[in-house]
């Protein structure tokens, strides 16, 4: 093995592929079988980059060389920078051995586009095959599909790998025009459609047949780049939502634009990366997920923007301060859930254990519940409850000011939610 | 009056406990490490002698208080190890027995929501161990990695890693406890080494298989590749990674 050439080929194809934020390796169910190598069930962050986010797979391109122009990608034709092409034998021993030692839960192979779309999709899943079958590999394989590739390949991609994504990359299709000519929108969707249906079916045959094969059994996700384009909260958020909704998406990865490029059409490279908003998009993406939100409860025409400040929760709370104070002792779980300061596990606590008594105060700290949020908007077992008839903007600055260092300074990009 | 308790440490030894203030019918008494005590004047002491099938007399009568998942918490806030949680143990216990149902879930008791906190710390430390630990291939093929966790979780561990690494031989090493457990293709056991004991880099880099300092070399260029200067945010990556497990992490050596 040529080591320093491995190594400047792994640095080149890491750098170009840290951009995509997805590192998830949860949500498949694949088990060791006949003794093999690894399984892909928990998803463990193996460590966590100087900026916080999770290591969880050997993410690279297999190739940095590519024939398209995207205004927004360190990868582009036009861009002047050193290229490097892995063959398929190096992905594969890169990804045992890191394997092997507990580094990683698997791989997340993305590509530049060589030649054309096929051709490199083609690599991909020739990758992904000799990790199934000649290494008796399950780990955790994560491919993101190249957007143009036939369905004949979709499906094989589908077969080894336990996730698939295809990212939009831009919120809307007018901005995707402005700054990835090449791309179009309906060479995006049309794999995303056959993997919703190839999904749906596969599951069908499993439930019949437990011989039948899994395919992508932890679904498929995509990625959209914020700040590079001019699109508002509500615009990235109606998106996503119908996403969601109309190909049972996984996950969808909201990325804040990291300027590496200058260009007329970008922001200009001093432009600070938005990582509060990036950070708020994902509190709000979860309360649609988990917390019954719906998506205009959150943003709408007259709330085109999350509030930087604050939290979306907390920012729905203040403006429906008719709905509040609840007894947590008696509210339904849809309705705790809906209180700032209280998470999913406090909620489930709570609900579990006023069975046995009412709840106050201390017993509600302890549960992991945040009174100081919690406390404007909740009764419970205890004469002490906010009695003034504050006005949601108070209780924004009260919070505010006794969060400041919390909530304003120290803006984190993995979540930390409500 | 209250009793004190002296007990071995151990998870039956605990149970034994809970047979004794039963049996003598014990009003309040206080649980304590047999090594760690020192008797005071008037102190009233009974010293626990544990015996398996008291013990498991006491489990059997859990596992008709508690669902199989509860008797698996209590085992592993014991695992904790932590000092003086026991007689949280014993009073969760007791609880359990006393009640007329199922007290799981009862969190607005102060047994009942401390052993929910330790179980969590036990838990959290396990899925760091899952993380934290970095394989080494020594010239034999086996893996050897070395851990100083927070608690006891070495037993905690094993499942995980045997129906992960199920065709490599591994060792997973305890440097605080000094002892590890050893996978050999089949089935695991838990070892004491020898070498472990001194652990200078330069004994065991003997040991190393050859390819063995290049990908710690490929995985530290990995790791180096993946930062985003522009996001730095070095208070969150402490948070998630704490400084005391640096020292047994490739990228962080
Ligand atoms: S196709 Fe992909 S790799 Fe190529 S320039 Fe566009 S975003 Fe970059």
């Amino acid at each position: 093995m040529n080591v320093d050439r491995i190594t400047e080929k792994l640095n080149i194809l890491a750098d170009a592929a840290k951009y995509d934020v997805s590192c998830a390796s949860s949500g498949s169910k694949r088990k060791n079988e006949n003794k093999g190598l690894g399984n892909a069930s928990n998803g463990i962050c193996h460590s966590y980059t100087e900026d916080g986010r999770c290591v969880s797979l050997l993410k690279i391109l297999l190739t940095n060389h590519c024939i398209f122009d995207c205004a927004y990608c360190v990868s582009r034709k036009s861009n002047d920078i050193k290229r490097a092409a892995f063959t398929v034998q190096e992905v594969v021993d890169l990804t045992i051995n890191f394997y092997r030692r507990n580094y990683i839960e698997g791989l997340f192979l993305s590509s530049g586009i060589f030649k054309d779309a096929d051709y490199t999709m083609e690599r991909l899943v020739r990758i992904a095959k000799k990790l199934r079958t000649e290494h008796n590999f399950n780990g955790y394989i994560h491919l993101k599909s190249i957007p143009g590739a036939s369905d004949e390949l979709m499906n094989e991609a589908g077969l080894y790998a336990d996730r698939l994504s295809v990212n939009l990359e831009m919120p809307t299709e007018a901005g995707l025009k402005l700054l990835a000519p090449d791309k179009n929108q309906a060479d995006m969707i049309k794999p995303m459609g056959y993997l919703k249906n190839a999904i749906i079916q596969h599951t069908e045959e499993k439930k019949l047949f437990k011989k039948a094969p899994i395919f992508a059994p932890a679904g498929q996700s995509t990625q959209v780049i914020i700040g590079a384009t001019p699109e508002n909260d509500s615009q990235v958020l109606q998106s996503a939502n119908y996403f969601y909704k109309n190909f049972n998406l996984k996950r969808v990865y909201y990325s804040g634009y990291v300027p590496v490029l200058a260009d007329k059409r970008l922001p200009a490279l001093n432009t600070s990366v938005p990582m509060v908003r990036e950070n708020r998009l994902y509190q709000a993406d979860w309360l649609m997920r988990f917390y019954g939100f719906h998506v205009n409860e959150i943003v709408n025409t007259q709330q085109p923007h999350l509030d930087l400040d604050i939290d979306p929760k907390l920012g729905w709370a203040i403006r429906n301060m008719q709905t509040f104070p609840i007894d947590v002792n008696k509210a339904d779980l849809q309705m705790i859930l809906r209180v700032p300061g209280i998470g999913l596990l406090s909620a489930q606590k709570i609900v579990s254990a006023r069975i046995f008594g009412k709840l106050n105060w201390d017993q509600l700290k302890k549960m992991g519940v945040s009174i100081n949020r919690a406390k404007y908007f909740i009764t419970c077992k205890s004469n002490e409850f906010e009695r003034r008839d504050l006005t949601g903007n108070n209780i924004k600055q009260f919070i505010l000011a006794a969060s400041q260092s919390k909530y304003l300074k120290n803006a984190q990009t993995q979540l930390s939610l409500f | 009056m209250t009793t004190t308790l002296l007990y071995d440490g151990t998870f039956e030894g605990l149970l034994t406990a809970v047979f004794e203030v039963y049996e003598h019918k014990l009003g309040y008494v206080k649980l304590a490490k047999a090594d760690k005590h020192t008797k005071a004047m008037f102190e009233q002491v009974i010293n626990v002698i544990t015996d398996e099938v008291r013990a498991t007399r006491v489990l059997k009568g859990l596992k008709l208080k508690l669902s199989p998942m509860g008797v698996q918490r209590l085992y592993a806030a014991h695992l904790a190890e932590m000092d003086g949680e026991e007689n949280i143990l014993l009073g969760y216990i007791r609880y359990a027995f006393d009640a007329g149902q199922n007290i799981e879930e009862d969190y607005g008791n102060k047994f009942v929501m401390r052993v929910s906190e330790m179980v969590r710390m036990v838990r959290r430390e396990k899925h760091r161990m899952e993380a934290f630990v970095r394989f080494q291939k020594l010239k034999d093929e086996t893996f050897y990695a070395t851990v100083e966790p927070d608690f006891n979780v070495l037993p905690l561990l094993i499942r995980h890693f045997k129906s992960r690494y199920a065709d490599q031989r591994w060792i997973i090493y305890d440097m605080k406890r000094l002892y590890g457990v050893y996978y050999d293709l089949h089935d695991t056991q838990y070892i004491t080494l020898d070498f472990a004991t001194s652990n200078k880099p330069s004994e065991v880099m003997a040991a190393f298989c050859e390819e063995e300092v290049i990908y710690q070399h490929l995985w530290k260029s990995y790791f180096h590749s993946v930062n985003i200067t522009s996001r730095k945010n070095t208070k969150l990556h402490v948070r998630h990674v704490p400084k005391r497990y640096w020292k047994h992490l490739t990228e962080k050596i």
